[in-house]
């Protein structure tokens, strides 16, 4: 069954997919940022550079 | 686990880990079925498929305004109750809900055009709604210029509670003024003006665009505590090498002042 949008198809089909491009790239931000973060925290503890509580900065316990 | 177990960075950390798998796949099976019933829902009598607009539009709408409140509860926690989470909260919140109000002026804009004949009317509602947007991207500015996270939160924090007397202009700008948008159809005394056919898949879409907001604002308060252990460690490297380099000048000087001595 196909579904059918009228004469204004394309105002509904830009919306959802201005929805989906935008969600992504939340998503894409918030998982970069965070792969970003993680790899700083983790050259420097190799560098030497830990926390007073000698744990790992991405230990979470 | 109390709020304040979760002032403990560590400890929210951990949270996050366990809930945020699961918090993601609730959006995601929420989120199918809505866009399921929502590609069912009959045409309007009077829209036609233009309705289908709204069940984007109206989730995004509600949570343009939602993330300005939660931000407003995030900033009375940094200025009254000084809970060490309360700026890492509205910091993260600000991308996100700028994104969601992006989408409500962008999905509107394109409702609008098929409808009201235009993309966009200075009238009360757009206007107090592209306010809130423009407050947001000032916020996220304000986090950027200041380099010292907890006077950038002080001044956020007066920031977005000055900035919340704008969330009931824009709820109520409908029946204040005489506006091209429509009056408010579902959260109105006297029950929602829309059919069952119309208001479930809505109802579900919202329930999984605030899903989504909540497991979107989770990570990004969890990469803005990592982001702070970077820069105290990044601090902390600076001031090890500020004084291994002060104690190197200082016996290099004693060597001198030795072979003075000695000559």
């Amino acid at each position: 069954m196909t579904m059918s949008l009228g004469p204004y198809a394309s105002f509904i089909v830009m919306s959802y997919a201005a929805a989906a491009l935008v969600v992504a790239i939340l998503i894409g931000w918030v998982m970069l940022d965070y792969r970003s973060q993680t790899q700083r925290l983790r050259e420097l503890e190799q560098r030497g550079i830990t926390r007073r509580s000698g744990r790992g900065a991405t230990e979470l316990r | 686990m109390s709020l304040i177990d979760l002032a403990n960075p560590t400890r929210f950390l951990a949270l996050t880990a366990r809930v945020l798998p699961w918090l993601a796949a609730a959006t995601v099976i929420l989120l199918t079925i809505g866009l399921y019933q929502a590609a069912q829902a009959p045409d309007d009598y009077q829209q036609g498929a233009t309705v289908k607009i709204m069940f984007i539009h109206v989730p995004n709408a509600w949570l343009s305004m939602f993330v300005w409140g939660v931000m407003s509860i995030a900033s009375l926690g940094t200025l009254v109750w000084r809970h060490p989470l309360a700026d890492v909260s509205a910091k993260a919140a600000a991308p996100i809900g700028a994104a969601f109000t992006f989408l409500a002026l962008l999905t509107g804009s394109l409702w609008g055009r098929p409808m009201w004949g235009t993309y966009w009317e200075w009238d009360a509602r757009l206007t107090s709604v592209l306010i809130l947007f423009l407050m947001y991207l000032g916020l996220m500015a304000l986090w950027r210029a200041v380099d010292d996270p907890s006077r950038a939160a002080r001044a956020a924090a007066v920031l977005t509670l000055v900035g919340a007397i704008n969330l009931p202009i824009i709820k109520f700008s409908v029946d204040w003024w005489n506006t091209l948008h429509q009056p408010a159809s579902v959260m109105r005394v006297g029950g929602s003006a829309l059919d069952k056919s119309f208001l479930i898949p809505l109802l579900v879409m919202a329930v999984a665009f605030t899903l989504l907001f909540v497991t979107l604002h989770l990570a990004a308060m969890r990469n803005e505590i990592l982001r702070r252990r970077v820069r105290s460690l990044q601090m902390m490297q600076a001031s090890r090498m500020a004084y291994s380099s002060e104690a190197a000048a200082g016996s290099r000087q004693e060597n001198a002042s030795n072979e003075v001595g000695a000559a």
